[in-house]
């Protein structure tokens, strides 16, 4: 079997500017964040990112990564909003698809199936239909309503960040959610999923029943361990979102000087140096 | 039962909401539909299932702010519970940022879709909620600003939208009612305009009408909400809310 184990980096290596990605977890919660600040890192734009969103969104609109977001909602959780994205709408710096956020979960499992689209009656009535000119009616070809023909998503790339995988790119949920993260890597041409910890395969399942293995390794590309990548989102029950972070983040968006501050302070080196500056400041706070 | 204060008759006023739902998922999201939604559990409404805020349902009753402490019942992920909410199994109490008279609401952003003045949550699954299963909405302030003749976004749909945009979306439409810090509201059924329901006591419907966007029906006789009996009164101030998360949302 193949050894799909890379970086941050690595995976980065491999995507293009204007590519579409699929990014898992749900809002401020187990979310591919070193993947995410690795993309921030890089030269990519152009991006168009469908998610869940939380914090992956605001950081990549802060760093001008992105053309056009395709999304249900945007939020921290246990902060509504993040100040990014609001900042992104409001100045009309990014292309929007707005839809319902079971929509979303139809398109990701039409592409993954490799059918044209879902019919649903979500949408009907909504800011969905009247903001979404591409959006096609289908009528039940066995008897007459007209339902929403929700497209398949296809993705360029999925990016996911699971508590535990096998080398070969079995991975694992351990918190009380799968959310849609197998319906990305099904729905990409390429996925990557990060994990807190790769395991030898028998481990996976050591101590745990088989569904939490959400993600099968023929569905994915590359393999990242990458302990505390979720970092400042939920990766229970590896660990809870560090809130007091995040209320940093929410703080040091409120303008330009402080935001620059938090990025020379946190996102100005690699990986290693951002988990640092993480563990200085609970330190300080401590 | 007196000695209530308006938090507490919003509290009635949104687990009554839930009365006759039976085995379905109540899904109350703001902080007194929650308290409402435990409440209506706790005494007249047994039978409901809620969950503990992320993936599981829980029996039992814990207080309005503190994790799930009854024994978990089943797993309800987001995937599932999306399959709850188009099987219509399910009736959520959403807070709006604005809402009409036909009952169309906005938590989506202030101001253009295309150039928000002011951007808030996105959708979420307002659209899906409307169309496929009960559907109330909790307003902790009632003011021209919340009732509005015309919302800037629809993401819940309203009986008027509902309609242009033909049967399948009518089909499983079942808008109940919207609770407020002044009263409880539903809609006429022919013309499908909202209607006052009950003015909590204390409330005028002259100050209910002057605090509204739109003109209200207003039936020939207007009932005063209940107020709690000295047990629910009890069991809000000392088991479901004992924290007082009420007043975040109702100031008294």
């Amino acid at each position: 079997m193949r050894d799909k184990r890379m970086t941050e980096d690595d995976v980065v290596g491999r995507l293009r500017s204007g590519m579409t990605i699929g990014i898992g977890g749900w809002g401020s919660r187990r979310k591919p964040m070193s993947l995410i600040r690795a993309i921030l890192r890089s030269d990519l734009k152009d991006l168009t990112i469908v998610t869940y969103g939380g914090p992956d969104v605001g950081l990549l609109c802060a760093a001008g990564k992105v053309r056009k977001l395709m999304y249900g909602f945007v939020s921290l959780d246990s902060i509504p909003l993040d100040p990014h994205f609001r900042a992104a709408r409001q100045n009309g710096q990014i292309e929007v698809a707005e839809v319902d956020e079971g929509m979303l979960q139809l398109g990701l499992y039409a592409a993954g199936v490799r059918i044209p689209f879902l019919p649903t009656r979500v949408g009907l009535g909504s800011l969905v239909v009247e903001t979404n000119p591409e959006l096609r009616m289908v009528k039940d070809p066995y008897g007459d309503e007209e339902f929403v023909a929700m497209p398949a998503i296809g993705l360029d790339v999925a990016l996911v960040h699971m508590n535990r995988a096998d080398r070969f790119g079995n991975a694992q949920f351990l918190g009380p959610d799968p959310y849609f993260d197998d319906l990305y890597c099904a729905a990409a041409e390429q996925a990557f999923v990060s994990c807190e910890q790769i395991v030898d395969t028998a481990d996976l399942l050591a101590n745990q029943h088989p569904v939490t293995v959400r993600i099968s390794r023929m569905y994915v590309t590359g393999v990242v361990e990458a302990p505390r990548g979720g970092h400042f989102t939920n990766c229970a029950p590896d660990y809870e979102r560090d809130e007091a972070f995040q209320r940093r983040y929410v703080q040091a968006a409120a303008d330009p000087a402080s935001w620059s501050a938090f990025v020379e302070e946190f996102l100005s080196g690699d990986e290693a140096h951002y988990q640092r500056a993480v563990t200085a400041m609970s330190e300080q706070g401590a | 039962m007196s000695g209530a204060d308006r938090a507490e008759v919003c509290v009635i006023a949104c687990a009554e909401a839930f009365r006759g739902n039976g085995e379905i998922l109540g899904a109350p999201i703001g902080l007194v539909p929650i308290v409402g939604a435990r409440l209506a559990r706790h005494t007249f409404e047994p039978d409901l299932l809620l969950t503990d805020g992320e993936a599981m349902a829980v029996q039992g009753t814990w207080p309005a702010g503190a994790p799930a402490s009854g024994v978990v019942e089943s797993w309800l992920s987001y995937r599932q519970v999306f399959d709850v909410v188009w099987s219509g199994r399910r009736h959520v109490m959403m807070t709006p940022i604005q809402i009409d008279s036909y009952g169309n609401a906005n938590i989506s952003a202030i101001g253009s879709h295309a150039r928000p003045k002011a951007q808030l949550l996105g959708a979420r699954g307002a659209p899906g909620n409307a169309v496929s299963h009960p559907t109330s909405y909790w307003v902790p302030k009632h003011s021209t600003r919340t009732f509005v003749p015309q919302v800037d976004i629809i993401c819940g749909v309203g009986w008027d939208s509902a309609r242009k945009a033909g049967p399948a979306a009518m089909k499983y439409m079942d808008l109940r009612v919207v609770v407020t810090n002044l009263g409880v509201f539903d809609w006429e059924t022919e013309s499908r305009q909202m209607r006052i329901k009950s003015i909590h006591p204390g409330v005028t419907v002259d100050e209910i009408q002057e605090a509204s966007g739109f003109k209200l029906v207003v039936p020939a006789d207007v009932p005063v909400t209940r107020e709690p009996t000295d047990d629910e009164l009890e069991l809000i101030r000392t088991v479901i809310d004992p924290n007082g998360v009420r007043y975040r949302e109702v100031k008294i």
